[in-house]
């Protein structure tokens, strides 16, 4: 019964998706203002509901997962009665059908959040805004009603559930898809922001402080999804690295770039009423690479180590929602674009003008990594088969990356419209004696590859410029805002001097160790002292303990194991992991060879955890920067709303 | 007012990803080509070791009379290390399998192979792809099957996953024959 519940409340969250698309058209178009009020007056309260219903109908699913109902058929295919509860719960989304609806859940949501609390975008624009999203959502509703059902039920109701793909039975599974899912999703605003502003012709400097909270959170959202995705991957697969250029992960980190491009532009937007086209372009681009990575993956067409279920017929309704979606969005920028007046101009020595390379480079890389992911798909049109890793990626997106960490470090010196690079020559010469100096002494002490030098003398050079801005200024009038450009500048630097690190300095081994044995790696002494099988709620395992010695101090026992699932048999390799604040020590147990002695894979991996420290960082900063900016806005509202009160009393 | 055709450009480009992305939607290229390199002589080729305790490869190792399989690797290739366990039981099977490691250092290889095992006899360093162009692969991991004449018999396109150890053993078979 519940079950239908869930499906009753989809269907109506979709019908009154419908009914805000039709409320918000018919009040934009109709010429009769006084008639159209109380049709746009639908708008806001439409979207409120229909998120509150797709919430209904998510937390149904969950609920029937929670419970394992096996006379559903999802839960059927993906659960099992013996699985931890946590893991229960995280199956709803960890299937095609849950994600979808998370999806839309997610999308729902936001509409209704800005249906609540938006109140600086002009009316008009804010129901084009809001048509929008309910026009994206209708799609995706459709998809779901029609063809990925999550409530179908399975008559007779299963004895047990097929279970869960083992890889997936992680705590990161629990938190991982829906973090990403919250930033995917979340740029749908920005897409509906850019399509409503184009109906109305409306980009101004408001239209940019608006949507900026909504891309910050969004993006804040991506940037801890990757994270959290990079530190899985590098658990998880036990092959000890964080990063594969696999196309799941370029999906992730298209619309991130292309997000972090829009944050930058928005800002230029907010403050100077410049680049206009290119702000809502990014807008535009931002979702739509959320939509094409979604699509890539799910539809099987790219082969990735993540790879989903393989449908055609599903892979060809989303290839038409995406059509629709971002050729109507596109067609429309071609339309329009043109008409919006050009912004104010400014001089290229400036921020804006810093801010504009910003914006190329990371076009230009996420163009990069898009060209690289599709790559294989088109030459394969042509019947030859290529797959593109590491050897493209790495060189050729560092071209771009490097100067835009150049620009990063002196861009935010510079003053808005028109600066001089003499003004700030002092701030600039010290950045780059200290980069330099970095450069030559990691030179002159290891030889390492060029990137991986580059890489840490930059990250030093950053780490400095990221808390320049702040120089010379009261630290507690800073507003928040600035802080958290500083913080994320920051950790982006933190970031890159932990993959530099890794890159130049990991330390491998591989042996088969017989009992007793000690190995060392880095400043590590590990010691088997016994395999043992061991179980737990669904799985055995072997598990390997080890005594690891750091630097000759006192032995901390680790334990890797290699798990063997039962529903469905499968074996995953789950690593050992100690952290010390200089780097990581990652084990993993093999099999056991013919004579007795186990394969042990170890790896010193010097400063490794930066990676992602440097990833929180940069979300700390985004949410600093969003803390700021919305707190900012609610004092300026409130300000508004006494000099109003005055006013009244006065007449 | 004039009309701004740069403006239409990220439409074109979309449009451009649409159409191709539908052509391998309906026309999904078909999994198991017949290459056109079947039934034909492998290159002339002598390739330098890619790893110190291995010999290199060259067109007449693979004519001395014995089937042998071919396998086009990369160590930074992840789907050559998901494959390795196969080819650990195509070894396990009789089979000689010989490589060559596309565009790799030594280095990178030697730590590929101490992590995921070793099932070469022989491995060629082919560092500017000729050879893996020139016997029609076009990405790694790829195999192929040669009898004995230096005639490639079988390609096999993309990772060795294990229900194809069979097959793949029996098209060495065949290829003795």
């Amino acid at each position: 019964m519940i079950a239908e519940f869930g499906l009753a409340a989809l269907w109506l969250a979709g019908a009154l998706a419908a009914l805000q698309l039709l409320a918000g058209v018919l009040a934009l178009t109709m010429r009769d203002a006084e008639g159209a009020a109380p049709i746009a007056a639908l708008v806001r309260p439409s979207a409120v509901v229909q998120g509150v219903l797709a919430t209904c109908s998510f937390g149904i699913l969950v609920l029937l997962f929670g419970e394992t109902d096996l006379s559903v058929k999802l839960v059927a295919e993906n659960s099992h009665s013996e699985k931890p509860l946590i893991f229960k719960l995280a199956g709803a989304w960890g299937n095609h059908e849950g994600s979808m609806l998370m999806w839309v859940t997610i999308m729902s949501l936001a509409g209704g959040l800005i249906a609540l609390i938006e109140r600086r975008l002009p009316e008009r624009t804010l129901i084009a805004t809001l048509a929008a999203q309910a026009f994206v959502g209708l799609g995706f509703y459709a998809f779901l009603l029609f063809s990925s059902n999550p409530f179908e039920r399975l008559d007779p109701p299963a004895q047990e559930g097929l279970g869960l793909n083992p890889l997936l039975q992680d705590i990161g599974l629990a938190f991982h898809p829906p973090t990403l899912y919250f930033g995917y999703v979340g740029l749908s605003i920005a897409f509906s922001f850019a399509v409503g502003a184009l109906l109305t012709r409306q980009v101004t400097p408001d239209f940019a402080r608006a949507m900026r909270p909504w891309v910050l959170g969004a993006w804040i959202f991506l940037t801890l999804g990757i994270t959290a995705g990079s530190y899985w991957a590098y658990y998880e697969l036990g092959w000890g690295g964080w990063w594969f250029w696999d196309p799941v992960e370029n999906a992730s980190l298209m619309p991130w770039l292309a997000a972090t491009a829009l944050l930058h532009s928005a800002s230029v937007l907010a403050a100077r009423d410049a680049l206009r086209a290119w702000t809502i372009m990014l807008g535009v681009v931002a979702f739509s690479m959320s939509m094409i990575g979604t699509f890539l993956v799910r539809s099987g067409i790219l082969t990735s180590v993540h790879t989903f279920a393989v449908d055609p017929e599903r892979g060809a309704f989303i290839l038409v929602l995406l059509a629709i979606y971002i050729g109507g969005a596109l067609t429309l920028f071609a339309l329009r674009a043109g008409t919006v007046a050009e912004g104010e101009r400014f001089a290229i020595t400036s921020r804006e003008g810093a801010l504009v390379v910003n914006n190329v480079a990371l076009s230009a890389i996420l163009a990069i990594v898009l060209l690289g992911t599709l790559y294989p798909l088109l030459t394969e049109a042509f019947g030859v088969k290529v797959s593109v890793g590491p050897p493209y990626f790495n060189p050729v997106s560092a071209i771009f990356f490097i100067p835009m960490l150049v620009v990063l470090a002196a861009g935010p010196l510079l003053r808005w419209r028109r600066d001089s690079l003499r003004r700030v020559r002092i701030e600039l010469a010290m950045l780059a004696a200290v980069t330099l100096a970095a450069l030559a002494a990691v030179a002159a002490s290891t030889a390492i590859g060029l990137l991986p030098l580059l890489g840490m003398a930059l990250a030093i050079g950053l780490a400095l410029a990221s808390f320049m801005p702040l120089k010379g200024r009261s630290l507690r009038r800073v507003p928040l805002a600035t802080w958290g450009m500083a913080v994320a500048h920051f950790g982006v630097a933190v970031a890159l001097f932990g993959m530099a690190c890794e890159s130049a300095f990991t330390q491998e081994r591989l042996l088969a160790a017989r009992m007793g044995e000690t190995a060392a790696v880095g400043p590590w002494k590990i010691k088997l002292e016994g395999v043992e099988p061991v179980a737990g709620p669904n799985w055995t395992a072997l598990e390997a303990r080890l005594s690891a010695s750091y630097q000759g101090g006192a032995p901390v026992e680790i334990a890797p194991q290699s798990r063997s699932f039962w529903a469905p048999p499968q074996q995953t390799s789950e690593a050992a992991l100690l952290t010390r604040w200089n780097g990581q020590l990652y084990a993993v147990i093999g099999e056991e060879g013919e004579d007795g002695r186990w394969q042990l894979r170890l790896w010193w991996k010097p400063f490794v955890t930066m990676i992602w420290y440097g990833g929180l960082l940069i979300a700390l900063g985004g949410l600093l920067a969003l803390v700021g900016r919305v707190s900012a806005d609610l004092r300026r509202r409130h300000v508004r709303a006494r000099v109003a009160v005055r006013r009244g009393e006065a007449q | 007012m004039r009309v701004r055709w740069s403006l239409w450009l990220p439409l074109l480009l979309f449009a451009g990803f649409c159409a191709l992305v539908a052509v391998q939607l309906f026309h999904p290229a078909e999994r198991e080509v017949e290459s056109a390199m079947i039934g034909k002589e492998l290159p002339q080729f002598d390739l330098k070791p890619a790893s110190p305790d291995r010999p290199g490869l060259k067109t007449a190792d693979l004519q001395a009379g014995k089937p042998r399989l071919l396998n086009i690797f990369a160590s930074w290739c992840v789907p050559c290390a998901a494959e390795a366990p196969q080819l650990a039981e195509l070894e396990r099977g009789g089979a000689d399998i010989v490589a060559v490691a596309v565009r790799d250092r030594p280095e990178d290889v030697a730590a590929f192979l101490a992590r995921y095992g070793n099932p070469y006899s022989r491995i060629g360093a082919d560092d500017l792809s000729e050879v893996q162009l020139g016997i029609g692969s076009s990405g790694v991991p790829e195999t192929f099957v040669i009898d004995g004449k230096g005639v490639i018999r079988y390609q096999h396109i993309g990772d060795i996953r294990p229900e194809h150890v069979a097959m793949l053993l029996r098209k060495l078979q065949e290829a003795g024959q």
